[in-house]
């Protein structure tokens, strides 16, 4: 098999006498979508906040794009080609939909130590941008701030901010959480047309979702990862069905 | 220059270009009414202007409180009062060397105290800042508590700076010239990572900013224009002391920010011009009772920023309309 794009190495972190993350391994190949399931609590936002930087792991090392991040802040990961959607809509609030964008861009075109250029009119900024709202659909919102965008509009939003700057992985936090059934079903077309073309690791509570989309699935209880496989393989595994699914379904039963 | 005659159609374009021309031409006026004091009020506000449009570039823009610009004030100032106090008058010599050395303490201070965020930068920034007051309050060879007089900056040839309406002319370019690096600087690829990360700093590092050093960049610029207007104080009393860098200046700098404007351009003019025509002119309006009451003007000014901090959240420049989104920001 191919080296993968992002692999987590016995990955340990400890809160006190929590074990958040219990010597998790985990890989990303490029071009396939890696589901993180597990239930709340189960440490998966300690998890991608290791791998994108804003965590440090007590033991254990990431790789990504061939290189130990393990000590990479945030920003340089990002450069690297890692781009994260947020769990809670995390967009600029008093821009506008494409000046968000065309700073996602702009933050991948070199450095930013430029002063007297007007930003605005600056088209090697603004064509990408207007590109990569069209792409998510929110062509004809560009102009709107984006505190005016509904929720789910944002939610279209922070996927364009994360695919300007072309990353090799895209990791996004819970993209469905609070989306109407319209809204989720026309992001799953989304995300479905990424598949192949880049890699991507979804954390996700809409189990259809994770199904419908993903290669494969991790299962995370605990902070461990008590599975992984294909979706038939984790939907078949006891040990998921116990800890988990049936979890579930006795939670929502 | 087309967006310069669309805005004059707006009130607060229309209002701008009134105040700007109105302080082109104030020594005239001044010499016309033979109100030379008011010259020296002029040139405070416009000094002070410069300071507060500086401040703006990391409090209104950047959305950082720094509780002790003034230090800029007085950095720059003591280095002009240094270096003429040694024989050397040139102002070729002593601007660079001032603005230099408000950069390299910004940079100094900034590298420590943003690694922190609220409350915690607003105490380092007044600690460093009360750092800097009393070394030159200890500082017995250049007059310590008291303050030095000092003789302006010589520009053979160029201009004179005892003159009051050369010097007063002299501040005011060099306001349009801040104003004009303000403008340019809110726009720009590095005004949007500065802004960006006031909206929302998390969302920019994760963007692939390395947030810091924009911060870091963006308080030492405004240092380096704080400290041109300490060199500027300096020259306009011919005259440096502690006072000039007290925290009560760098609150009045916050005060004048806030009172005109954050984040907006012209703000901080508006702010610097409100605050000392209060100054100036509350008093005497008090003293009309015949009781005395000018002395204590601040009874009235203190509400007056209580209420512009409880219901005009934008400043003076709020009152003056909506901005149409694209103006500053």
């Amino acid at each position: 098999m191919a080296e993968p794009l992002l692999r987590t190495d016995r990955l340990i972190k400890r809160f006190g006498g929590l074990v958040a993350t219990d010597t998790v391994s985990i890989d990303v190949h490029p071009g396939e979508i890696h589901a993180l399931i597990g239930p709340n609590g189960a440490g998966k936002t300690t998890l991608v906040g290791q791998i994108t930087g804003n965590t440090v792991p007590d033991s254990g090392t990431i790789h990504f794009a061939g290189r130990d991040v393990t000590r990479l802040p945030t920003h340089a990961r990002v450069r690297l080609g890692l781009a994260r959607s947020f769990q809670i809509t995390s967009v600029l609030r008093e821009f506008t939909a494409l000046d968000n964008v065309a700073l996602a861009v702009q933050a991948h075109a070199g450095h930013s130590f430029r002063f007297l250029a007007d930003a605005r009119h600056d088209e090697r900024l603004r064509a990408p941008a207007r590109r990569g709202l069209e792409a998510v659909g929110l062509k004809e919102r560009a102009d709107t701030p984006a505190a005016a965008l509904s929720h789910g509009e944002q939610r279209q939003l922070e996927i364009a901010m994360a695919l300007a700057g072309d990353p090799k992985l895209l990791l996004l936090d819970e993209p469905m959480a609070g989306m109407g059934a319209e809204e989720s079903l026309h992001m799953i077309e989304f995300l479905r047309a990424l598949r192949g073309r880049r890699a991507i690791l979804l954390i996700e509570h809409d189990m259809d979702a994770v199904f419908q989309l993903a290669d494969r699935i991790t299962v995370l209880v605990y902070g461990r990862a008590i599975a992984s496989g294909t979706p038939d393989e984790i939907r078949a595994n006891a040990e998921v069905r116990q800890a988990y699914l049936g979890e579930e379904a006795a939670g929502t039963a | 220059m087309a967006t310069l005659l669309a805005s004059l159609r707006s009130p607060r374009g229309l209002l701008t270009v009134l105040v700007l021309v109105l302080l082109a031409v104030l020594p005239l006026l001044t010499q016309a009414f033979d109100q030379r004091y008011l010259l020296s009020i002029g040139t405070r506000i416009v000094i002070w202007a410069i300071a507060a449009v500086s401040l703006n570039m990391i409090l209104g823009y950047g959305g950082l409180v720094s509780f002790g610009h003034a230090v800029f004030f007085g950095v720059g100032g003591y280095a002009v009062g240094i270096l003429s106090a040694n024989g050397l008058h040139s102002g070729w010599l002593q601007w660079p060397v001032g603005i230099l050395a408000a950069a390299t303490w910004a940079a100094l201070v900034g590298t420590l105290s943003l690694r922190t965020r609220g409350v915690y930068f607003i105490m380092i920034t007044l600690a460093f800042a009360q750092l800097v007051y009393y070394i030159g309050a200890g500082l017995e060879a250049y007059g310590a508590d008291d303050g030095l007089n000092i003789s302006r900056s010589r520009f053979p040839g160029v201009i004179d700076l005892r003159d009051k309406a050369s010097f007063y002319w002299l501040c005011f370019v060099l306001l349009c010239g801040t104003l004009w690096f303000c403008q340019r600087f809110a726009n720009s690829r590095f005004g949007f990572v500065l802004r960006g990360a006031k909206s929302n700093d998390l969302r920019m590092t994760a963007l692939g900013f390395p947030v810091f050093r924009y911060r870091l960049a963006a308080f030492t610029i405004s240092g380096a224009f704080g400290g041109l207007a300490g060199i500027l104080l300096a020259n306009e009393g011919a005259y440096i002391s502690p006072a000039m860098m007290s925290w009560i200046k760098s609150g009045d700098l916050i005060i004048i920010v806030v009172l005109g404007g954050m984040g907006t351009l012209f703000g901080p003019l508006y702010g610097a011009i409100a605050f000392f025509a209060l100054e100036e002119f509350l008093p005497p309006l008090l003293d009309l009772g015949g009781k005395d009451w000018g002395e204590y003007w601040q009874i009235v000014f203190g509400p007056m920023l209580i209420l512009i901090a409880l219901y005009a959240r934008g400043g003076i420049d709020s009152l003056l309309g909506r901005t149409e989104g694209r103006r500053n920001g």
